[in-house]
């Protein structure tokens, strides 16, 4: 049985449609990356699977329960850390995981067992506001497993922390997934794309892409080329806009210079008189493409 | 860059005027609101009340029994309402507070009148809102003379009427007595909704709503939660209140305290979930507030607080049973300085019991269990 199983999921607020006929199958174990810009829709998606919001349209289960009429059994199986910091800044450390050990029915030594594994047992009665975002996010992360739950859904829980943390923020994440638990996060960094064992890309709140890193790339049927020059902006601007050619980016002194079409993306790079090389694909260009290709279906 | 510029005034006066109308219950309160009031009040305080439900206690109904209560009918401040031969009966009405005025005219009136031999009439007024009984009183003694000369005709002139004035309850009539334990009523409202019309929108605009809502809460739970302290507040406020009432005013306390205590839950009660009911309502913080008092000034108008609530039209009086200050006062003040006993405060406290179970019920089916 998937953890996730959601077909058609679709929500508008006011004349705006969100999130439009969304399906997901998450298996059990795994860690799938929920990508996608800002204001694609991954938020809502994931508050209606988690009983926060009523979709408009579309049905399915998570954890077995339908996500329309059980969310209640589903909150008390699921993990869900929010986008925002959001538990008490005016509440200690300890207070905030008793509230949720209260809430959850969980014995007190949970939240002295998770102090301990926090490494914050010292600290325990410090304002949860006074603490840096790295230490907020790890309080955040401690306070939605303390009840053990069989699914995870963490709503950018990098956004604003430093490498080292993110690091291992996500190192914790695989550790509980090698221990069975299903987690759904959601990025728009990409080489936390790249520690998903399965991406699903959504734009403009429909879904583009799904799969593993490899598929998805290979899916998206792009070649690129590495361009090496002493001049990448002036090289740049006359590679943009030539036929065959659908993306340049500079990297330093390098363009990588991305087509459909092999061919026609050659043609254009010897019209140019560049020194070029064929290189892989890397997940933001396919990324791009893909925004670029969603935007232009909705317009 | 000059000191003033006209486009930049005209940018922030229009980014004003965005945010005013995209607010619109803050918008509509500040149009509406002042209007509202300005003709509710206008209309509706009156201090010399008139037409106040009375009691006739007359054992015998000759001729001059019935001029004398045409008489004091047709001063417009006596409204019999209650006509009885058992001064029991006139009493605990009274103390219900179902009559301001318990007018008796005693068996030997008439033979008294025609002897020319100082007839007497007893008065008894509620004063625990002194300016009720006042203007009533005034007038008395010209018009019960008045009534009897015409009564017994032009050329005698009758024995002057002795008229026994008994202002029960506040004898010295000190405003004090009435105003203290409306004001409790008054300072636990003002504070109960206050404080807790913010419990919900401060989660929302903290972002802590979202967590609270993806945790396994229900709503009664939540709401108990929020108004189970404020409870505690209320019961603080309370002893306050009554100590201060005792020790400073020397306000009388002659009722039974545990009724008192009764009486006085099923109002915080009423008003913390009344508090409840608009944190569902509001938005922001800001609209809480602009709610609460939206509800205070009414309240405090028209429950018989401020003024004299029989002194009131019809209609005023109708809308101020619609708050629970209003019935919250008659039960203060029945039991604190009436003395009044169970069964003279069964109608009080049934229609707090009403508030709370309306009040509850609608904030219940106002809660959002999503973020819809």
């Amino acid at each position: 049985m998937n953890v996730i199983e959601v077909q058609g999921l679709t929500k508008s607020f006011g004349t705006r449609k969100v999130v439009d006929d969304v399906s997901l199958t998450v298996e059990k174990g795994e860690i799938a990356g929920f990508l996608g810009p800002n204001g694609s829709g991954k938020t809502t998606c994931i508050r209606m699977m988690c009983g926060l919001l009523t979709p408009d349209a579309g049905h399915g289960r998570v954890l077995g329960h339908d996500i329309l009429r059980e969310q209640r059994q589903i909150k008390l199986q699921v993990g869900y850390m929010t986008q925002k910091f959001s538990f008490y800044e005016d509440l200690s450390i300890r207070e905030n995981l008793n509230f949720v050990a209260g809430l959850y029915g969980l014995p007190p030594d949970a939240v002295r067992d998770t102090l301990e594994d926090l490494g914050l047992t010292s600290r325990r009665d410090q304002l949860a506001g006074s603490l840096s975002g790295g230490w907020k996010q790890r309080l955040a992360l401690a306070a939605c497993i303390m009840h053990k739950p069989q699914l995870l859904m963490l709503d950018e829980p990098t956004a604003g922390v430093d490498p080292k943390a993110r690091r291992e923020f996500w190192d914790e994440i695989h550790e509980l997934s090698a221990r069975g638990l299903t987690v759904l996060v959601s990025t728009h960094y990409m080489d936390e794309a790249e520690r998903c064992h399965r991406i699903n890309y959504i734009a403009y709140g429909r879904l583009v892409a799904h799969g593993t890193v490899g598929q998805v790339i290979r899916d998206a049927g792009l070649a690129t080329y590495t361009v090496e020059t002493d001049r990448p902006g002036l090289v740049a601007r006359q590679l943009a806009g030539a036929p065959g050619v659908d993306q340049v980016a500079p990297f330093g002194t390098t363009l990588h210079v991305t087509g459909t079409d092999p061919a026609a993306l050659e043609a254009a790079l010897r019209e140019a008189g560049v020194a070029w090389q064929p290189s892989e694909t890397s997940l933001e260009d396919v990324f791009i493409r893909l925004m670029e290709q969603s935007q232009d279906n909705m317009t | 860059m000059s000191w003033f510029s006209l486009r930049r005034l005209r940018a922030l006066l229009s980014k004003e005027i965005i945010q005013m109308r995209r607010d619109r219950v803050t918008f509509a309160m500040m149009l509406g609101v002042p209007l509202m009031q300005l003709l509710l009040f206008g209309y509706a305080i009156n201090n010399y009340p008139k037409h106040l439900p009375a009691a006739l206690v007359a054992p015998t109904q000759d001729r001059f029994t019935r001029a004398m209560v045409s008489a004091l009918e047709l001063t417009g401040y006596y409204d019999f309402t209650h006509t009885t031969a058992s001064a029991a009966e006139a009493d605990s009405l009274i103390a219900r507070g179902e009559v301001a005025f318990v007018v008796t005219i005693p068996s030997d009136f008439g033979q008294r009148v025609e002897r020319g031999d100082n007839p007497q009439i007893l008065i008894e007024a509620d004063a625990t809102d002194p300016s009720v009984a006042s203007g009533a009183i005034s007038t008395l003694g010209k018009v019960a003379e008045g009534a009897l000369s015409r009564e017994i005709g032009r050329d005698a002139i009758p024995a002057p009427v002795n008229i026994v004035v008994h202002r029960r309850y506040n004898p010295e009539g000190i405003t004090q007595y009435n105003i203290i334990p409306g004001l409790m009523g008054v300072i636990l409202q003002m504070i109960l909704v206050m404080m807790t019309s913010m419990a919900l929108t401060r989660e929302s605009e903290r972002g802590t709503m979202e967590n609270l809502l993806a945790m396994p809460a229900t709503p009664l739970e939540i709401m108990l939660g929020k108004i189970i302290p404020y409870m505690c507040v209320g019961a603080v406020q309370v002893a306050v209140v009554l100590l201060v009432a005792r020790g400073l005013f020397g306000v009388p306390f002659v009722g039974s305290f545990g009724l008192l205590a009764g009486g006085i839950f099923a109002f915080v009660l009423s008003m913390v979930i009344l508090g409840y009911l608009i944190s569902t309502m509001a938005r922001t913080q800001m609209q809480a507030m602009q709610l609460a008092f939206f509800f205070f000034l009414p309240s405090l108008m028209l429950s018989g607080f401020m003024f004299p609530f029989r002194g009131m039209p019809g209609w005023a009086q109708m809308l101020g049973e619609c708050f629970p200050l209003t019935h919250f006062l008659r039960l203060i003040r029945g039991v604190m300085l009436k003395g009044a006993n169970h069964a003279d405060v069964a109608q009080p406290i049934a229609a707090l019991a009403v508030f709370v179970l309306i009040f509850g019920a609608l904030a219940l089916s106002r809660f959002r269990q999503t973020l819809d």
